[in-house]
């Protein structure tokens, strides 16, 4: 029998794994960040960060944080080899412009056309959107890394989003803990499944149909810490 | 031509209540906290400015900085991307009690809408927000088979940002990731001042990396080895 589900580390390195050498990608802050540990030896990423830098890497170690050097989501950076400084319009004709091969970001849910609700669930509080909106549009492919459902079981992937929208249309793949689902032609087509849930299971915790184009994959990921 | 001004006093003196202010940084990454503290210090001697609106990224941060000019009672209205940043307390506070309006836009379009005021350009189209809450109201139109959401300018009455090396004409450069909204903000004002690490005389910059050339900024002030906003919410300060 094969795990339940996947931890957030393994989702993250499934979707590590499809990042062409060569890439320029934005990953979310938070869970999408992740992605940046799993990216497989000998791939060169160049990752974009909206405030402004390309080509940084880890965090430095503690102590040695200089906040002038962060990332969108405040955390202290360090450069690699190559790096470039810009300002935010220029960051943002990056993203908009087409530039970037992929954005990954979370997800409250997303909708079989593509929809995405990342930034708000209902109208209390105080709300932000940063750069989310923009991030949706203009990159080349747009990801989600999620559960497959809420804490309290409720399917993630939906008909149609009930939570305000982030984008219209936008997400082209997710990554679950369950399930690698693409968004074509208005519909989820699952591409790939863990080998111990069966379809039945799977479409059985998926608010919206799960369409199959030839036998899906074994979703197989090694264990991590 | 010398923009120098000789004090941090001096370099906000004639900010006037009321006005519309864009305030360069992101989060506590090239935030003028000098220029910020010394308008507080003329709030607290004066009552002046008072009803500023308040143009920036987020919406301050523990104590100081904008966090401390929304405390004291300065800050009308804030036009951000991200007020819910981990010590937003000040903000969120009033916020909540509905003494302090916000104006909500997507960080690309708030950086977009900054860079059509300072290059002339009234209004765009920008495909961020479309079918979303945050596009009600506003005019769309579709272009090749895509829709788009129409932007107006953002224009200030004054900018005050943070520059690494400086000279007496007002041209500038930034550190690290510093430069962020700080050379949009620079062209978006009536009237930019900004503070500098290093003030130095004409033909101190190399001409080849100016990134805010003078005749954007107004006005510039000396700062050696200013203080850094992350680094002073981390250590708890309180201004």
């Amino acid at each position: 029998m094969a795990e339940s589900k996947l931890t957030n580390a393994q989702i993250a390195w499934r979707a590590a794994q499809d990042i062409e050498d060569g890439a320029y990608v934005n990953l979310g802050i938070g869970f999408p960040e992740m992605i940046a540990k799993f990216q497989p030896e000998g791939r060169d990423v160049i990752y974009h960060t909206e405030n402004g830098v390309l080509g940084f890497g880890g965090a430095p170690k503690e102590g040695e944080e200089d906040w002038d050097l962060i990332n969108a989501g405040k955390k202290a950076i360090t450069l690699k080899p190559g790096a470039s400084f810009f300002h935010h319009a220029d960051s943002f004709s990056m993203v908009r412009g087409g530039h970037l091969d992929l954005a990954v970001l979370g997800a409250y849910q997303v909708a079989q056309n593509g929809d995405l609700a990342n930034w708000r669930v209902g109208s209390k509080g105080v709300p932000a959107v940063g750069g989310a909106m923009d991030l949706v549009h203009g990159a080349k492919r747009v990801a989600v890394v999620t559960d497959h459902v809420t804490k309290d079981g409720k399917p993630k992937l939906v008909e149609a989003c009930t939570f305000p929208l982030t984008g219209v249309g936008c997400v082209t793949r997710v990554y679950t803990s369950l399930a690698v689902v693409d968004i074509v032609d208005g519909h989820f087509v699952l591409r790939e499944k863990l080998p111990g849930m069966s379809f039945d299971d799977l479409q059985a915790v998926t608010g919206a149909p799960l369409h199959l184009e030839g036998d899906p994959a074994d979703l197989i990921v090694p264990a991590l810490d | 031509m010398d923009k120098t001004i000789a004090s941090l006093k001096a370099a906000v003196a004639d900010i006037p209540d009321g006005s519309r202010l864009m305030i360069g940084g992101f989060g506590g990454s090239g935030a003028p906290i000098e220029l910020i503290h010394a308008l507080i210090d003329r709030y607290r001697e004066t009552g002046s400015p008072k009803d500023l609106t308040v143009i920036n990224n987020n919406a301050g941060n523990g104590s100081i900085g904008i966090a401390a000019m929304i405390k004291a009672g300065m800050v009308r209205k804030m036009i951000c991307s991200f007020p819910r940043s981990s010590n937003a307390e000040a903000f969120n506070e009033k916020y909540l009690a509905g003494e302090i309006e916000l104006e909500l836009v997507p960080q690309g379009t708030l950086a977009e809408r900054i860079r059509a005021a300072g290059a002339g350009i009234p209004a765009f189209y920008t495909p961020t927000s479309f079918g979303t809450e945050l596009a009600a109201g506003k005019p769309t139109e579709e272009f090749d088979g895509k829709m788009y959401v129409r932007e107006r300018w953002l224009r200030a009455d004054y900018a005050i940002i943070k520059a690494q090396l400086g000279d007496t004409l007002g041209n500038l450069t930034y550190r690290l990731a510093g430069r962020n909204f700080n050379p949009l903000m620079a062209m978006a004002a009536d009237r930019t001042v900004a503070q500098v690490g290093n003030l130095m005389d004409p033909g101190g910059i190399d001409p080849e990396i100016v990134v805010t050339p003078g005749i954007f900024v107004d006005g510039v002030v000396e700062v050696p080895e200013p203080q850094q906003e992350e680094a002073l919410v981390r250590a708890g300060v309180v201004y």
